[in-house]
């Protein structure tokens, strides 16, 4: 498409194409907008430089890798070694993948492929409806509700297989588990409403031919629907993953805030973006502390844009491969 | 001879069995939202009152007494602020993108930072307010509302530009093609064609965006804190819902947990409205 005017010899002009004004407002209007939207970038750029330099007192005194491997966060005695942190954020962000992502997964296959064409809306709604709670309302509801009704079943789970690794001995109350599986919640609506979306893009030439060549409606998904989605249905998983590591209030008040690296996971734990949430009270007027915290969200922010970056691409390729936009924004324009 | 029965039992077995797994498993997630919603309603209604949306909390540091006013305004007031600073601008972006923007390196730069940054944790957008604004002590007082609403229109902003991409693309190409060859400045086909055709999506996109704002905790907890009183004055300390209701969690008092419960109620009402007005505006959309 023309970036400028079109250039009408005959005929009539447009008043506005005449007046100068006009002529000078088109590459303003253009210009405004690339300013807009130079300033996202300028703006991620000063982000990344400034949490680098507010967090690199800290990141000197204790060491880059003694930071993220250390295991003791001690930061009375300013030792900050974040390993029960990290250590934390990947145990739940784990748990939340291993109970989302089949349910997500299977949920979003239901939705487009068995239910009757009635329910369809219906059922995309109230997926997507999980995506409306705030944060800190699954807090609420994991600490009064979930985890005083699940210790029981868990303290079973834990005695009853206690020759598993990671199971046996009493259950704490706030503990890893509990963060994960609302972590597992959270991450649903959005991982089904992007596995969905990609699902939609599969070609139905591909699955009437599986069908008319007498498969059934299960083989049908598994050897044209899953195949064709994979990458898209990997990208989404990683977007829940995304999610599951900066997640910080619902998470800071059922994990336990425990700056020790349970053995089991029934224990009490921490993740990173808990201890800032937890500690950036104390630390206002510690530098060092600060600091360290500030490391903590720095190494949050790297961690979700490398975990984004790669699930992108892999959505991106389902999106190229049917040349159709995939929404990665969770229930937008439903 | 019919080609399409089935002649093997075990491949019609797997299929009815996995079709009940699917449908298991769709269930399964629709649980946890009906307990959600379930336990809100029943803890929660018990909380609603006059008082509780009349009065402020009381008391020396939010007190064990009082409603939700200054929350609910304060959550009310940020969030406002920060959609008028995130709307535009992400309206501003998703415009060039689409009507500047469609390749180019910077082009494609900026698409995919867009796209990472919806990723980043909101609590990061906090600790970055924290940092430059808040131990910067600008503006006066340390915490703030305006600077709680910038952390949430950073947080916001990907969300509605990302939202206004895909609307914009969808407005159809001859439209804009049409105006041009009557003439029309490209600003003017922007202004006045493409941007009425697609506005309707482009509110269900920031509204979702509001919403999702709305109950955000983490990045108003080191930005605009909390205090007692109701203001409207955004360069002071101000309270938000998320904030109050985590605040109220944490403390071992079960007339706050009850407030909680009921704040987390009117929360969820405030933003299931939002999003269902929202939808109402898409549905009204001419495209798609």
């Amino acid at each position: 498409m023309a970036a400028t005017t079109p250039d009408l010899r005959h005929g009539e002009r447009s008043v506005l194409e005449r007046s100068p004004s006009a002529r000078r407002a088109d590459p303003l209007f253009r210009w405004s907008l690339t300013a807009l939207a130079a300033l996202i970038l300028a703006l991620i750029a000063f982000f990344f430089v400034f949490l680098i330099t507010k967090a690199s007192p800290a990141l000197s005194h204790q060491g880059v890798l003694s930071f993220l491997f250390t295991n003791d966060w001690n930061p009375s005695k300013a030792i900050f070694g974040a390993w029960p942190l990290v250590a934390g954020t990947i145990i739940t962000a784990a748990i939340a993948l291993l109970i989302g992502v089949p349910i997500a997964v299977a949920s979003a296959l239901y939705v487009t492929e068995l239910c009757p064409r009635r329910l369809r809306a219906p059922l995309t709604v109230l997926v997507e409806l999980l995506a409306a709670v705030p944060s800190v309302v699954y807090g609420l509801w994991g600490i009064f509700v979930l985890i005083p009704k699940l210790k029981p079943a868990e303290q079973w789970f834990s005695d009853t297989f206690s020759f598993l690794p990671l199971v046996g001995g009493s259950v704490a109350g706030p503990n890893y588990f509990i963060a994960g599986l609302i972590l597992a919640i959270m991450i649903l609506p959005i991982v089904s409403a992007i596995s969905r979306e990609v699902m939609s893009t599969v070609p139905p030439d591909l699955k009437e031919a599986s069908l008319a060549l007498g498969a059934t409606r299960w083989e049908m998904i598994r050897m044209a629907v899953l195949p064709y989605s994979r990458s898209g249905i990997t990208g989404a998983a990683m977007l829940g993953l995304g999610r599951a590591i900066g997640e910080t209030i619902a998470v800071t008040l059922v994990i336990g805030n425990s700056p020790t690296i349970g053995k089991q996971i029934f224990d009490q734990g921490y993740t990173l973006a808990a201890v800032i949430a937890n500690e950036f009270g104390e630390a206002a007027n510690d530098k060092l502390h600060a600091g360290a915290l500030i490391a903590a969200g720095l190494v949050l922010f790297v961690l979700t844009l490398l975990v984004n970056a790669v699930a992108r691409g892999l959505v991106r390729r389902a999106e190229n491969k049917n040349n159709r936009p995939v929404k990665t924004v969770p229930s937008a324009v439903a | 001879m019919t080609t399409l029965t089935l002649d093997s039992p075990r491949r019609a077995a797997t299929d009815r069995v996995m079709r009940v797994v699917l449908l298991a498993a769709t269930i399964i997630a629709l649980i946890p939202l009906v307990l959600v919603i379930w336990y809100l309603l029943k803890k929660g209604l018990g909380a609603w009152s006059w008082e509780f949306f009349s009065t402020d909390p009381t008391g020396n540091f939010l007190g064990d007494q009082g409603g939700i006013k200054s929350a609910l305004l304060g959550t009310i007031e940020m969030v406002a602020l920060a959609s008028v600073i995130a709307i535009p601008f992400g309206w501003g972006v998703g415009l060039y993108l689409v009507e500047y923007g469609r390749t180019g390196r910077f082009a494609y730069a900026v698409r995919y930072f867009v796209d990472v940054m919806t990723g980043v944790p909101s609590i990061v957008f906090g600790l970055f307010i924290y940092v430059t604004l808040v131990l910067g002590g600008w503006g006066g007082s340390s915490f703030a509302g305006w600077k709680g609403a910038i952390a949430l229109a950073l947080l916001m902003l990907p969300v509605v530009t990302r939202s206004a991409e895909v609307v914009l693309l969808l407005v159809p190409d001859s439209l804009r093609e049409a105006a041009l060859a009557l003439g029309t400045p490209r600003w003017r086909v922007v202004l006045k064609v493409v941007l009425p055709t697609a506005l309707p999506g482009l509110i269900t996109g920031s509204l979702l965006a509001v919403a999702r704002a709305a109950g955000e905790t983490a990045p108003l907890l080191f930005t605009a804190t909390i205090v007692n009183g109701t203001t409207f004055d955004l360069g002071q300390r101000m309270n938000s819902l998320p904030v109050q209701i985590y605040t109220d969690v944490g403390s071992p008092n079960n007339q706050l947990v009850q407030r909680a419960w009921g704040s987390a109620l009117t929360l969820v009402a405030l933003i299931l409205l939002t999003t269902t007005v929202a939808r109402l505006a898409s549905r009204r959309s001419r495209l798609s």
